[in-house]
C-alpha cells in the first residue's frame, strides 16, 4: 500500500498522471517521491505536494482534498486508488483495468475514453463523464462508472460501450450522440436527453422531458433489463423490474441523425 | 568545406547509377574538388540528391483549418520537445509549421511544393512558410475557379485574362499555377459541380471546364513558367471517372501539364460496388505522350485528412463517412473541403485506391514523369513515403499484401500480377531528379557540379522502409542538418517565386472589379515582397523576359 497525503494545495491545478498503479509498483519510496508532476509548465517533486509513505505496491491511497490534482489513474490498467477526499479533472480517463474509489467529489471528464475498469464516486461529478476528448469519434469503450451522486453536462458523449449509473440528477445533453452501452439516470435528467443518439441505451427512474424526435412506441418490460438488473445489483446499483410495480416507457431516436437508440422511462404503476 | 567519401552515387540526372565517387561541397553547391574541410566517410553508403516533393500541403488557410478541425489526431501525434536546435510542435496527419520541416528533413526531402494556394490566404501561407524550416520552398496558385478570370474568358478576352493571371502571379508570391476541379468549385457556390468537360460552368454559357484547362495551360506555357499548369482534373474520386481524366489529357494535347495525384482520377465503374482500377488505360494514355507528368497520390491504409480547394467533392465524401466536415468560401476565387477519413483495408473502394496508386506507379513506364506523392495529408502523411518505397521495391510484399484484400477487391485490381520492382536508381528519379526536372529547377534533383548541395546519405538496407525513414545523414545547402535521425543544424530554406510578364495598366481593369467585388482593399491584396523570407526570383523562358 502506497499513502500519499496532500501536504499544500496547490495553487493552480497539478497535473499528476504518475498517480498511476502501473507507474507505481515496483517503484521504491524514494524513487516514488521525485515522480514528476507539473505546476502550470513547471515540472516538481512528488513530495513537493505529498506526504509519501510505502513502496511498491499498486494500491495507491491519497488523503485530503484533491479537487486540484488533474489525471489521477490516468491510463491505469490494475490496482486500486482509493481516495479519501476530493479528485480533480480527468479522473482515471484513458483507464484500462483496476479501480478508482472516491469518498467525496470529482471533477469533469471523469473516465473519459475509458477501456476498462471501474469507478466509483460517492459524491458529485462534474461533466463530460466517459466522454470523447473534443474531435474524437468514440467516447468511453468499456467499463463502469459509477456515481452516488449528481453529474453535469454532456454524461456519456459519444460512448460506444460501458455503463454510467448516476443516482442523482444530471444536466443536459445526457448521451450526447451516443453509439452504444448504458447510461442510467436514478434522478433524470434536464433537457435535450440523447440528443444525437445513434445507437445505446439510457434508463431513466425519472421522468424526462425529452426532444420531439424521439419517438413513443410501446410501454413494457422489457427482458434485457432483468439481466441487467442483476449485473447491476453486484455493483450495489438497483432498478425496477417488478412488472407489478411498474413499466419502461420505450422511445427511440434521435431522428435527426437519424439514430436506434432507445430511451426507457420507468412510470410506477398508478396507485388507483 | 566538406567531401562525402566512398559513397555508392545514385544521380539520375547525371546517369551516375551507383557509381563510389566522392561529392564535394563548397560554399552550399556542389564542386567539383575542394581542398581540406571535413570529411565524411559515406564508405557502404548510399548518396541521394535531396528528396522533392512535388505536391503536398503543408501550408495555408486550409491546413490550419484542418488542424484545428482534428484535435484527436494532435493528440495522438509524435510530439516533438523543444531543444537547442529544435522549436516544439507535432507530427501526425497535419503537423504543425516547424514540426513539417523537421519531419521532412528527417526523411531526407529538401524542397516541397505546397500545391495550392488561393490568392486571399498567400500572406498567410507565406508565413506559415516562413516557419516551415530547413526545407527550400515553392507554391501553386489556385486559378481555375478565379470568377474575374472566367469573367474575362466568358467575354472572350483572353489577352486581358492573361495578364491578369501573370498579375495574381506575382501578387501572390507563387511559383506555378494551379488548376482544381475548373470550374467546379465556382459552380459548388450554387450547390453544383462541373462533371462534363464540354459543357458551360454553373453560372456561364460559354465557359467550360476544358476551355479553362486549354486557356490556363496555354498561358503558363506562354508566360514561360518553369513548372507547367499543375492540373487537379474534374471528378476527382468518382467512380468511372477515367473518362473524365482521358478526356481532360487529349484537352491538354499541344501543351505541357502536370497531373496532380493521378490515382485519384483513374477509376472505372458505375458506382461505389462496382469501382475497379482502370490504371491500365490511364498509363497506356500517358506512355504515348509526352508532354504530360503526373504525381501517384498514393493511399496507405490507416488515418488520413482529406483536404482540398474541392467543395463538392468534400460534401459527398462528408455524406460517405458522416465523420465532420469544413467548408470554406474564398470569395472570387476557389473553396476548400476538409473531411477527415480512415482508409481501410477491408473496404472495396479503398483497397481499389491503394492498389491503383501502386499500379500507376509501376504501369507508366518512364520514372522520369511519375513521381511519389500521397497528396499529403490526403491520401497518406508524406513522412510515410518510405512504405511507398519499400512496396515498389519488392514485389513479392505487395502480393502478400494483395492476399489480405477482400476477395472482391482483388477481382477489380491486377496489381498482383506487376511484377515491376523499382531499382534504386529509379528511387532516386521519382524521389528527386523527376519532379525537380518537372518543376524547372535546375539546380534541385541531382548532384552535378553547381547544383545546391543537398544531398542524403543512406545506411544500405534490404529493408527499404528502414533504409528511407532514417537516413545517417542529411545535407541541405551543405549543411549536415540531420544526423542518424537528430536534428543537428537548422537554417531556414529559400521560397521560389516566378515573375511573369505583365502590363502595369492591367491594375486599372482589376482595382474597380476588385473595390466592388471583394471584402479587403486592393493594396492590401498584393503579398508584398519582404514577407517572402528567402525569396529567389527563377527566371521564365518568355521571349520577352520578365519585367
Amino acid at each position: 500500500m502506497i499513502t500519499l497525503r496532500l501536504k499544500k494545495q496547490p495553487t493552480v491545478p497539478l497535473e499528476a498522471e504518475a498517480l498511476s498503479p502501473d507507474r507505481l509498483a515496483g517503484q521504491g519510496n524514494a524513487a516514488i517521491r521525485a515522480l514528476p508532476v507539473f505546476l502550470g509548465k513547471r515540472q516538481c517533486r512528488l513530495d513537493e505536494f505529498f506526504d509519501v509513505d510505502g513502496a511498491d505496491s499498486d494500491q495507491l491511497e491519497i488523503h485530503g482534498d484533491a479537487a486540484r490534482v488533474k489525471w489521477i489513474g490516468r491510463e491505469m490498467s490494475r490496482g486500486l486508488i482509493k481516495i479519501h477526499g476530493n479528485a480533480g479533472m480527468h479522473l482515471g480517463a484513458y483507464m484500462k483495468g483496476g479501480a478508482i474509489e472516491v469518498a467525496g467529489n470529482a471533477s469533469d471528464w471523469v473516465g473519459a475514453e475509458m477501456t476498462g475498469g471501474r469507478i466509483r464516486v460517492a459524491g458529485n461529478v462534474g461533466g463530460q463523464i466517459g466522454a470523447a476528448y473534443r474531435g474524437s469519434l468514440a467516447g468511453m469503450k468499456g467499463g463502469t462508472i459509477l456515481i452516488g451522486g449528481s453529474a453535469g453536462l454532456e454524461v456519456g458523449m459519444r460512448m460506444k460501450r460501458g455503463i454510467i449509473a448516476v443516482a442523482g440528477p444530471v444536466r443536459d445533453f445526457a448521451g450526447l450522440q451516443m453509439k452504444g452501452g448504458t447510461i442510467i439516470l436514478g434522478g433524470g435528467a434536464e433537457i435535450r436527453t440523447g440528443a444525437w443518439m445513434f445507437r445505446g441505451t439510457i434508463i431513466s427512474l425519472a421522468p424526462l422531458q425529452l426532444l420531439p424526435t424521439f419517438a413513443y412506441a410501446s410501454a413494457y418490460m422489457p427482458t434485457f433489463l432483468r439481466v441487467y438488473a442483476k449485473h447491476l445489483r453486484t455493483l450495489g446499483v438497483s432498478i425496477p423490474v417488478d412488472a407489478a410495480a411498474g413499466a419502461y416507457q420505450r422511445y427511440t431516436g434521435d431522428s435527426a441523425v437519424p439514430g436506434k437508440g432507445e430511451i426507457f422511462v420507468w412510470q410506477p404503476r398508478s396507485q388507483s | 568545406m566538406l567531401r562525402i567519401s566512398g559513397g555508392k552515387v545514385y544521380d539520375p540526372a547525371n546517369s551516375i547509377n551507383g557509381v563510389v565517387k566522392d561529392i564535394c561541397i563548397d560554399n552550399g553547391k556542389i564542386v567539383a574538388d575542394v581542398a581540406g574541410g571535413r570529411v565524411l566517410d559515406a564508405a557502404g553508403m548510399i548518396v541521394f540528391p535531396g528528396g522533392v516533393d512535388i505536391h503536398t500541403h503543408v501550408a495555408g488557410a486550409a491546413l490550419n483549418f484542418a488542424r484545428a478541425l482534428t484535435p484527436e489526431n494532435q493528440r495522438a501525434a509524435a510530439k516533438f520537445l523543444h531543444s537547442e536546435h529544435t522549436r516544439a510542435g507535432i507530427g501526425g496527419q497535419t503537423p504543425t509549421t516547424f514540426a513539417t520541416g523537421y519531419l521532412y528533413a528527417g526523411m531526407g526531402y529538401t524542397t516541397v511544393v505546397e500545391a495550392a494556394v488561393p490568392i486571399l490566404s498567400a500572406k498567410h501561407t507565406h508565413e506559415e512558410l516562413n516557419d516551415t524550416p530547413i526545407i527550400d520552398k515553392a507554391a501553386c496558385l489556385l486559378m481555375a475557379n478565379n470568377e474575374i478570370v472566367m469573367d474575362l474568358l466568358e467575354a472572350g478576352d483572353v489577352e486581358r485574362a492573361k495578364h491578369v493571371v501573370a498579375w495574381l502571379i506575382w501578387a501572390a508570391k507563387v511559383y506555378g499555377v494551379k488548376a482544381v476541379n475548373p470550374g467546379g468549385v465556382t459552380a459548388w457556390k450554387w450547390g453544383k459541380d462541373a462533371k462534363q468537360l464540354h459543357e458551360p460552368v454553373y453560372g456561364y454559357s460559354k465557359v467550360t471546364p476544358a476551355k479553362i484547362i486549354a486557356a490556363l495551360a496555354g498561358m503558363v506555357d506562354e508566360f514561360g513558367l518553369p513548372h507547367p499548369l499543375h492540373l487537379h482534373c474534374n471528378n476527382l474520386g468518382a467512380p468511372g471517372n477515367v473518362a473524365t481524366t482521358l478526356e481532360t489529357m487529349k484537352v491538354l494535347e499541344g501543351n505541357r501539364a502536370h497531373m496532380a495525384h493521378l490515382q485519384f482520377h483513374a477509376y472505372g465503374g458505375d458506382d461505389w460496388h462496382t469501382m475497379r482500377s482502370e490504371a491500365t488505360q490511364i498509363a497506356e494514355y500517358f506512355n504515348r505522350h509526352k508532354n504530360l507528368t503526373c504525381d501517384a497520390g498514393a493511399v496507405l491504409f490507416g488515418n488520413a485528412v482529406t483536404i482540398t480547394a474541392d467543395g463538392p467533392w468534400q460534401h459527398l465524401l462528408y455524406q460517405l463517412t458522416g465523420r465532420k466536415w469544413g467548408n470554406l468560401d474564398v470569395e472570387n476565387e476557389t473553396g476548400c473541403g476538409i473531411v477527415p477519413y480512415t482508409y481501410k483495408g477491408s473496404n472495396l473502394v479503398n483497397a481499389v485506391q491503394w492498389a491503383v496508386g501502386l499500379e500507376l506507379l509501376l504501369l507508366i513506364d518512364d520514372p522520369w514523369r511519375i513521381f511519389l506523392t500521397t497528396d499529403h495529408p490526403n491520401g497518406a502523411c508524406f513522412w510515410r513515403y518510405p512504405e511507398i518505397i519499400h512496396l515498389l521495391m519488392h514485389a513479392d510484399v505487395r502480393k502478400e499484401r494483395v492476399k489480405k484484400l477482400p476477395a472482391k477487391a482483388r477481382a477489380r485490381i491486377f496489381l498482383a500480377d506487376l511484377n515491376r520492382e523499382y531499382s534504386l536508381y529509379e528511387i532516386a528519379i521519382i524521389t528527386s531528379a523527376g519532379p525537380a526536372r518537372a518543376l524547372g529547377m535546375k539546380q534541385k534533383g541531382h548532384l552535378g557540379v553547381g547544383a545546391d548541395a543537398d544531398v542524403v546519405i543512406f545506411n544500405q538496407n534490404p529493408d527499404g522502409e528502414h533504409m528511407f525513414r532514417y537516413p545517417r545523414y542529411v545535407i541541405k545547402a551543405g549543411e549536415i542538418v540531420v544526423e542518424e535521425g537528430d536534428i543537428k543544424n537548422v537554417r531556414n530554406g529559400q521560397a521560389f517565386v516566378v515573375k511573369p510578364a505583365f502590363d502595369e495598366k492591367i491594375e486599372d481593369f482589376l482595382k474597380p472589379v476588385f473595390q466592388q467585388q471583394y471584402t479587403m482593399s486592393f493594396e492590401n491584396y498584393p503579398v508584398e515582397r519582404e514577407r517572402v523570407h528567402g525569396l529567389q526570383l527563377c527566371p521564365t523562358s518568355q521571349a520577352g523576359g520578365s519585367s
